[in-house]
């Protein structure tokens, strides 16, 4: 930051981060006193409960819907299959299969002391924990023999539908030299309740997330790794009702990316605000475990709102979305906070605004990885111009030294990326970053001038937002559509029903066991 | 020096316009010029370029050329292809069905509700089904609109509710009623495997169903939706890209009016 090319206010910067750690930590308040269904099923898939009924529904939403049903939800599914196993001497997934099988009679036993329960589940505990642990070696292992490609890193996505077709696209992706594959959900998951079991080949716009497609995904991955001789990281999303079930699936499996953010969830799937902020911090103490960089949604806030205007609300979202991930033990370097290149190419001088953006996100920011995201709002079905617009925006990534080039297509708004698309993407993008690699040190910005009179004035605007939202709280703003221009009310959404106050049983050991540690 | 100095073709075809047998244009009247691109699932080398050429051939071009190949990943190569088109089209006697309305601009609209309907309009809108995306239903009714083009929530003489993404049909159903809407405006962006035309289909099925086909003007838009799918679905009309609110207002307006639904 001493060799800030903007001349940004050190003390502002200061001070809006201090305010959203402000708004973050009233947030948390709230949090603390809660869980969701979502988070005990994660507890529940943590304690080793896995796989369906006859019915397809996944086990951990039997035992947490019975639980819901018993009212002893506040308690939380660890008190409940821990004591369990100190009674009956059932293991988690012995109880777990009962209650399938309709067997399960022991709801009424006598409740063991915290610390017998907490005994008799620390060797399941402890598994789990190795068991991310290991991933997390694996991955750490094959980054130092493989090697990875320079930042920023080429993210492109899949969006088959069916996993083994993706398997196919995200091979020769790789080949062409992409650093990064998302394999976009299907239209819609955000809002399932429960995470779909098995391989799948049929979705709309995307894939399903389940724990079988990550593996199948990460084998192709680690396949073409080897022979490429570049680890290739792999991307899916930890959002939505499922969030923390899906960070948990995504440790297990070897994930190394997950789109993980409530603010994107409110405002973008209507997701109720309460319970995705909630399941936002479990799910984020898993991915600081397990070494995931998130991605954060900021960039979306501009598909609605104008990007000139409104550039500052996602200069504080990011503020606070870092916050949020301090809290939950995630550290900067795991933070792909999210923003955009998003101005209308009509408008005179927008590439210098752009640039004077993304080098402020960078130099605010500067140990996150930082998600960047293509132009896709004044993307008409011009292919050629459209090229040319994202052939800018790598410019704009290389110069200011982005982490996560999300490459933008040719064809975006009219299907899912061709395998042609990507490559001419991947081709683009190692163009323009080969050519321009060293501009970024080369070039400084004229003082005075149009770059750092936008990037002063876009930090000023974020400070008098955050100053608004420290005073009336991030559930208010909210409701008032501060951002995106969509409001949203506190008890309105999807999943609100989900959501309990933990009651003096509650137990989560796995809190203080993840949270900041590796 | 024209394309004599590279050109290698003969051109003694008719270089006049004849509208009943339209062909593509490149740089001279029916040359017939057509660019392509595409990926075949074969390994790259000349007989690769060969099937792109006989592919090229049976679509119906002379003189077909691989300007480009590559091969994407082992067994797949992508073409860059130019040919000489040999189909016509007969302009002439095409006719496409088209939203009849004459396209007013915000203030226009404002001054034909208020002199010939006298009160606002209410229309409710959103993007429905398991379609998450918002970006069509907040161009065309966003107070900020689209591209210089005020949304709905703008006009004076509209009251415009935009429920969002992901409602459904029901839900739609319920809040048109609920608000008593003179039109429903619904978009659709994602069409893998047509399901908006599905959810489309299912959304007239339910307004039958609960009688307020006629009572209310059912308008849907989207980037593959056309005025002539949107009326064999069942729709009065139907808008697609490069189309904005003022479209959507006028159209709204005068069928309003024109089917004195005031009375």
């Amino acid at each position: 930051m001493s060799t800030s090319k903007l001349d940004l206010d050190l003390k502002k910067v200061e001070s809006a981060r201090n305010m959203a750690g402000e708004i973050a930590g009233q947030v948390q308040r709230f949090v603390e006193n809660y869980t969701t269904v979502a988070v005990e099923r994660t507890l529940c898939r943590l304690t080793g409960i896995d796989g369906t009924d006859s019915d397809g529904i996944p086990l951990p939403n039997l035992v947490v819907d019975a639980l819901k049903e018993k009212g002893m939800l506040g308690d939380g599914a660890l008190h409940f299959l821990g004591n369990v196993l100190c009674r009956k001497g059932m293991t988690p997934d012995q109880t777990a299969r009962a209650i399938s099988g309709g067997t399960f009679v022991s709801w009424d036993l006598p409740v063991s002391p915290h610390r017998d329960i907490e005994e008799a589940l620390k060797p399941v505990i402890d598994k789990s924990i190795a068991r991310i642990r290991e991933k997390r070696l694996e991955r750490e292992h094959n980054l130092k023999r493989l090697g990875e490609g320079p930042r920023p890193y080429l993210y492109v996505i899949v969006a088959t539908g069916n996993i083994y077709e993706d398997a196919v696209q995200a091979q020769a992706a790789a080949r062409q030299g992409a650093d990064i594959i998302a394999v976009i959900r299907t239209t819609g998951q955000s809002l399932l309740d429960f995470v779909p079991f098995g391989a799948t080949t049929e979705g709309f716009g995307g894939t399903f997330a389940t724990q079988e497609n990550f593996r199948i995904m990460r084998k192709a991955l680690d396949q073409v790794g080897e022979e490429t001789g570049r680890y290739i990281r792999l991307c899916n999303y930890c959002s939505g009702l499922c969030m923390p079930e899906i960070a948990v699936m995504g440790a297990f499996e070897g994930l190394d990316v997950m789109l993980n953010d409530a603010l994107y969830g409110i405002l973008f799937r209507d997701i109720n605000m309460q319970r995705t902020l909630v399941d936002q911090y479990f799910s984020r103490i898993i991915n600081g475990f397990a070494g995931v960089i998130i991605n954060t949604g900021e960039d979306n806030y501009l598909t609605t709102a104008d990007a000139f205007e409104e550039a500052h609300t996602v200069l504080a979202s990011d503020f606070i979305n870092e916050q949020l991930a301090l809290i939950a033990g995630l550290p900067p370097e795991q933070m792909g906070l999210g923003h955009a290149f998003e101005m209308d190419p009509g408008l005179e001088n927008a590439f210098l605004y752009e640039l004077a953006q993304a080098q402020m996100t960078r130099e605010i920011f500067p140990e996150a990885p930082l998600k960047y995201m293509p132009p896709t709002k004044f993307m008409t079905g011009n292919i050629f111009r459209g090229h040319i617009q994202d052939a800018l925006f790598n410019l704009a990534g290389i110069w200011t030294g982005q982490g996560i080039q999300l490459l933008g297509m040719p064809t975006e708004a009219i299907h899912t990326p061709f395998m042609s698309d990507r490559y001419l993407s991947i081709e683009n993008a190692r163009y323009i970053f080969t050519s321009f690699r060293s501009i970024g040190e080369e070039v400084e910005f004229k003082k005075n001038g149009i770059i750092r009179k936008r990037a002063a004035r876009v930090l000023e605007d974020a400070c008098r937002l955050l100053e608004k939202l420290r005073e009336e709280g991030l559930f208010t703003a909210l409701e008032k559509g501060y951002f995106a221009n969509i409001r949203r009310s506190r008890d309105g959404g999807k999943g609100l029903e989900g959501v309990t106050r933990k009651s003096s049983l509650y137990m989560n050991p796995y809190i203080e066991l993840l949270k900041g540690n590796k | 020096m024209g394309g004599g100095l590279y050109s290698t073709e003969l051109q003694d075809f008719d270089k006049t316009l004849d509208l009943t047998q339209v062909k593509p244009y490149g740089d001279t009247m029916n040359d017939g010029k057509v660019q392509l691109s595409f990926t075949l699932p074969v390994p790259f080398g000349p007989e690769a370029v060969e099937a792109a050429k006989q592919l090229l051939r049976s679509m119906g071009m002379e003189n077909p050329q691989v300007v480009f190949s590559r091969e994407l990943t082992p067994g797949f190569t992508f073409f860059n292809c130019y040919g000489n088109l040999q189909h016509t089209v007969n302009y002439a006697g095409i006719h496409v069905p088209k939203v009849e309305s004459t396209v007013m601009d915000m203030h226009g609209i404002d001054r034909y509700i208020t002199e010939h309907i006298g009160r606002k309009l209410v229309l409710v809108g959103a993007s429905t089904g398991t379609d998450a995306h918002t970006v069509g239903i907040d161009a065309i009714m966003n107070m900020k609109g689209y591209a210089g083009h005020y949304g709905l929530e703008r006009y004076e003489m509209i009251e415009a509710y935009n429920l969002g993404s992901q409602v459904t049909n029901e839900e739609m159903i319920a809040k048109a009623l609920e608000i008593k809407a003179d039109a429903i405006l619904i978009s659709q962006t994602v069409t893998q495997k047509d399901i908006h035309i599905k959810n489309l289909s299912e959304f007239i099925e339910m307004a039958q169903a609960e009688g307020i086909r006629d009572r209310m003007i059912l308008v849907c838009g989207g980037p593959r939706i056309s005025h002539e799918l949107a009326r064999e679905i069942g729709f009065d009309a139907g808008f697609g890209t490069n189309t904005y609110a003022e479209d959507v207002a006028s159209f709204v307006a005068q069928e309003f009016e024109k089917r004195k639904m005031n009375q």
